[in-house]
């Protein structure tokens, strides 16, 4: 007997790739709600787009530090200590200037010019994938073959991370964002995710490689503890893995949903750059950005919110506000939205956007050319989708050509 | 029409150098860089895309 799912709370409710249109009457009516998040807690909503991008513009009003005391329900009791140590390196758990610090490390490694050298080895990848898919020959799961390996490949590369050790990290990226695990699960898994990483901050701060680890140690060595290293390292390879893929999978899957601008995509070389875009605002796969906590009273579309409150921005919902663009349900790959809140704003925007557009502006037209009669091997109707994970996606797109 | 950044600010997101390589450029950490202050006429509209859509909110049209 099959036992039917909870619906996850109202801001991950999606059918097929759209917002539920609950959301869109948050947006349409107050603006803010107070809802009831994954974990049972009370949160506020922010849905509409200007609103989300002043609240992720104001990181003194709105922190993504947590305040003294403050736990997760269900969390065992942790010492200062542990939760420090728990908490090091994690960008998105920082506020200015620390966050500031942090990052400032990181951004030579993910500047246009940067990603743009690396290119002929993304491009090397996704042929390598291909030329696999294609010997294995029709049908294959999409998301398995082509969607998670090619970024989880590209970041272990350039993070310095054996990709031998995929099996195991994959299995724990994809869990640790799973909402309907219980948060006791999920924090166990995050300790085994930093006593993976240790082991490879300690193996680097021996025989440092070229690689981000292996230039934080030889350039930042001295300023860094080893649990800052574990933290920022293991937030790269955890967003590394969960973004791309997932945009990857269900871009695919929009597409194929889209013939006519499947065929622009893989056929007109100047398309994929809005295309990227345009999917990335209609699909919004991160779900929400990084709760954050009111610092004082504050007000979002005139809805008071107290000090001391988690809120959360709606990214699909401020990317579908007809405030901000026409037409916000229907996907047009020419118009390459600009101003979209997929990457997240302020100062928290996505490290890595350069590098997941670079990932997407190769991959999306090397597969439609190699395989011009890409098909959906199963029901739309059967397609699984990931509704419970922070990032929303596919678990398995079965496909032939 | 004049740009101006605040670099102190400035996150590295590249979104202005993406809208526009002939406006904007990065220095070897990331950090705006801008290539002509004095906007031309036929780039006003990409540089005004660039302040509105700025992550970090540090680009400035006067």
């Amino acid at each position: 007997m099959t036992q039917a799912l909870p619906l996850p709370p109202v801001h991950m409710r999606r059918n097929a790739f759209d917002p539920t249109p609950e959301l869109g009457e948050i947006r349409q009516n107050e603006g803010v709600r107070s809802v009831v998040n994954a974990f049972g807690m009370q949160v506020y909503l922010v849905t509409r787009h200007d609103d989300v991008k002043a609240m992720l513009s104001d990181h003194e009003r709105f922190s993504n530090t947590r305040p003294p005391g403050f736990v997760m329900p269900g969390a065992p009791e942790m010492s200062d200590e542990e939760l420090a140590s728990a908490r090091a390196g994690n960008l998105l758990g920082l506020d200015p200037p620390e966050h500031q610090r942090l990052r400032r490390m990181l951004t030579p490694e993910f500047t246009i010019r940067r990603i743009k050298r690396l290119e002929p080895r993304i491009t090397e990848i996704v042929t390598e994938h291909l030329d696999a898919m294609e010997s294995a020959g029709a049908p294959v799961d999409l998301v398995e073959s082509f969607a998670l390996p090619i970024p989880s490949l590209v970041i272990c590369e350039l993070l310095g991370v054996p990709y031998g050790d995929r099996a195991d990290f994959q299995e724990r990226s994809g869990r640790q964002l799973d909402l309907s695990l219980p948060i006791p699960e999920r924090l166990e898994l995050q300790r085994a995710s930093r006593q993976y990483m240790h082991s490879l901050v300690a193996h680097a701060r021996i025989t440092p490689g070229e690689d981000i680890l292996g230039m934080l140690i030889r350039e930042h060595g001295d300023e860094l503890t080893d649990d800052e290293l574990v933290g920022i390292a293991g937030l790269l390879l955890l967003a590394g893995h969960e973004t791309t893929s997932n945009m990857l999978g269900l871009g695919t899957l929009a597409l194929l949903r889209n013939p006519d601008q499947l065929a622009t995509v893989r056929d007109d070389p100047d398309a994929v750059g809005p295309a990227v875009e345009e999917l990335l605002r209609w699909l919004s796969i991160v779900q929400t950005s990084i709760p954050r906590i009111t610092t004082t009273d504050v007000e979002v579309a005139g809805v008071p919110i107290p000090a001391g409150q988690l809120v959360f921005a709606s990214l699909p919902s401020g990317n579908r506000d007809p405030g901000f663009i026409d037409s916000p349900d229907v996907l047009d790959i020419g118009r390459g939205a600009p101003g979209h809140l997929a990457f997240g704003h302020g100062v928290h925007h996505c490290l890595g956007a350069p590098l997941a557009r670079m990932e997407m502006r190769i991959a999306w037209p090397a597969l439609l050319r190699r395989f011009p009669t890409l098909a959906l091997a199963e029901d739309f109707e059967d397609v699984q989708f990931r509704s419970f994970h922070f990032i929303y996606g596919l678990r398995s797109l079965m496909v032939k050509w | 029409m004049k740009l101006t950044a605040d670099h102190e600010d400035c996150i590295a997101s590249g979104n202005c150098v993406m809208i526009s390589d002939a406006l904007f450029d990065q220095d070897d950490d990331g950090i705006v860089v801008l290539l002509a202050e004095d906007v031309p006429e036929d780039k006003e509209d990409l540089a005004r895309e660039a302040v509105k859509t700025c992550p970090a909110s540090v680009l400035h049209l006067t």
